[in-house]
């Protein structure tokens, strides 16, 4: 299957990637090339084959219901672009983002 | 006296234990070589400050006769992949900007405290996604290996900085991490050992993501020994990972004095490829006649899904690489393009901070994962998946490892196949099944080629049966007496 310009544009916008619109003719011919190759795999007869689900053949073990980890805002927004501390400097600060709601 | 920086890491760890030298010593003339071989891009970060600091306090342990093990006091480099507290963590690309962690990846933290001493973050492909590390938002690495007329030759990717590191006698040992072929196909390029263990062995906490259910941890170093070392200070249990095996960490050197003796070596026919260069065939032939002349026997079997297992590969990896590096979106940390409502910013973001491969592979795996595809390729893909991990199974009841080349070619230029996404996926043609399969694998340096480049030879064994994987690659390693070495990156021989 090929994927033209309208699908790329629409994936790309599932991505979240904003492609320019003299890129989509390229990028559709190589999408289109990795998919058919990929496609390859029709040949292949799975029935009554389920799906790999777990790599390693095992039980993995379950940890418990518990909370091992927080209170560490302050780590969690040094990295943020433009945070809005919390109060002094300290917790309650938040990430900021273009307006949502108008 | 070798130089410090020629030793082994075994050999470094028994000079820190005779008291021949001292960690900072040896830190500092590592220190010295990264700055002489910045030509090779090996290195993102430089931690020179973090390195003396831990050495001299690997010193002091040692001094008070608390030395923490065989890894006490050795230098290595770590993959920029792994998020280290306070160091800057780039994962090869643009969109991670000034990204610098507050906690500690749990394979680091083992080292370290294990007593490594951390050199720097090394380049890579961008989110490790590449088999020539030309995809780095950082720039290319260069092979310590020069082709014809002095060319500069890809290291193999995606762990090419890690792998550079070690063949240009930077550093004695490095981790980096392996989806497809990320540790073993540099290893090959550039002469050394690169290992993948089993799925599970090590933890992938704190390891930027790209395809959960393949990416591991491990070793490149240039024996055998060493990564057998390295590994039993990456590995263990960790409750943070929930695919980490609740396995005890074997002594993974217990076998590498065992010989091949009586040892079965699978030869599978699928891996003999059309228009596959003569001379890995040839090497390939070489790498059996030296188990067989060990004592081990070569027995003929079939992985009739190995043609299959790349273009599987193409699926999985992506619809999981799609899904992980959602979490890239401007908001939370790194890059950030300012737009008019959210969602500009997040495609603004987005179509900034990721290069092309990164951008291609995205997109592959928001298609195959979207409406109405879904069950034509990705459940198909993972149908497939199950065949192949079922034909290792059926070829492990014969045999006790597999035998194959690591990779389809020696190294080539930088700036080649990078006009055909298809022709350099064709790498990882012999290490994908194995991690299809969540075996582990070791690339071995085999051999030279008409022009003087290594060649790997590659060896696959049951899950978590590491000590047989490393003990025949000792067996291969020793048979194999390679001992060629790259130019310095100084200039003139070393």
């Amino acid at each position: 299957m090929s994927l033209d310009k309208d699908t790329v544009r629409k994936i790309a916008f599932l991505a979240r990637i904003r492609v320019p619109a003299e890129a989509l003719d390229g990028l559709s011919g190589e999408l289109s090339n990795i998919i058919g190759w990929v496609e390859q795999l029709n040949e292949v007869d799975t029935k009554g084959v389920e799906p790999m689900t777990s790599v390693a053949d095992m039980d993995w073990p379950r940890r418990d219901d518990e909370i091992t980890d927080g209170d560490r805002a302050t780590d969690i927004l040094a990295n943020a672009t433009d945070p809005e501390p919390g109060p002094g400097g300290g917790d309650g600060g938040f990430f900021t983002v273009p307006k949502v709601v108008e | 006296m070798t130089a410090l920086t020629e030793l082994s890491l075994a050999e470094a760890g028994q000079g820190l234990e005779a008291s021949d030298f001292t960690a900072e010593e040896l830190t500092r003339a590592c220190i010295e070589a990264l700055e002489g071989g910045r030509d090779l891009n090996a290195f993102i970060t430089e931690t020179p400050d973090i390195a003396v600091d831990r050495a001299k306090a690997s010193d002091a342990r040692r001094a008070d006769g608390k030395a923490a093990g065989s890894m006490d006091g050795i230098p290595i480099a770590v993959k920029d992949l792994f998020c280290t507290e306070g160091v800057l963590t780039t994962a090869g690309s643009h969109i991670l900007d000034g990204f610098t962690p507050a906690y500690e990846s749990t394979v680091s933290a083992n080292l370290k405290d294990s007593g490594a001493v951390m050199l720097g973050k090394t380049n890579l492909d961008e989110f490790a996604m590449g088999s020539a590390n030309v995809t780095s938002y950082y720039g290319p690495v260069k092979n310590p290996w020069k082709g014809p007329g002095g060319k500069d030759m890809v290291p193999g990717g995606s762990s090419g900085g890690s792998a550079a590191a070690v063949a240009g006698g930077l550093c004695p040992g490095a981790i980096g991490t392996d989806t497809g072929g990320s540790i073993r196909q540099p290893a090959s390029f550039t002469g050394i050992v690169g290992m993948k263990p089993t799925y599970g062995r090590c933890s992938r906490w704190g390891i930027v993501a790209f395809a959960s259910s393949l990416d591991q941890a491990g070793p490149l170093t240039r024996t055998v020994e060493d990564a057998a070392i390295m590994l039993g200070a990456m590995a263990g249990h960790d409750a943070k990972d929930s695919t980490s095996a609740p396995i005890d960490v074997a002594d993974f050197s217990a076998g590498l004095k065992e010989g091949v003796k009586g040892m079965k070596v699978g030869i599978p026919e699928e891996y003999t490829l059309d228009g596959m260069p003569a001379e890995i065939e040839a090497l390939w032939q070489q790498g059996m006649d030296w188990l067989k002349g060990q004592g081990a026997e070569c027995i003929d079997v079939s992985l009739p899904h190995t043609k299959y297992a790349l273009p599987a590969y193409y699926i999985v990896a992506p619809a999981e690489a799609s899904s992980n590096l959602a979490r890239y979106d401007g908001v939370r940390y790194g890059l950030r393009v300012e737009g008019e409502t959210l969602d500009d910013m997040y495609m603004a973001t987005r179509a900034l901070g990721f290069g092309d491969e990164v951008r291609r592979r995205v997109l592959i795996g928001t298609y195959v994962l979207s409406a109405g595809y879904y069950d034509a390729y990705y459940r198909q893909a993972q149908k497939v998946r199950t065949l192949i991990a079922r034909d290792f199974r059926e070829a492990f009841e014969q045999v006790d490892v597999l035998l194959t080349p690591t990779a389809p070619s020696a190294a080539f230029a930088i700036g080649d196949k990078m006009d055909d996404p298809v022709a350099m996926y064709l790498n990882d043609v012999f290490t994908v099944p194995a991690s299809m399969a969540g075996l582990p694998a070791i690339s071995v340096p085999a051999g030279l080629d008409g022009d003087g480049l290594p060649l790997g030879l590659h060896l696959i064994a049951k899950p978590f049966d590491e000590v047989t994987l490393f003990r025949s690659a000792s067996a291969l390693e020793e048979a194999a007496g390679f001992d060629a070495r790259p130019p310095s990156p100084k200039g003139g021989a070393s």
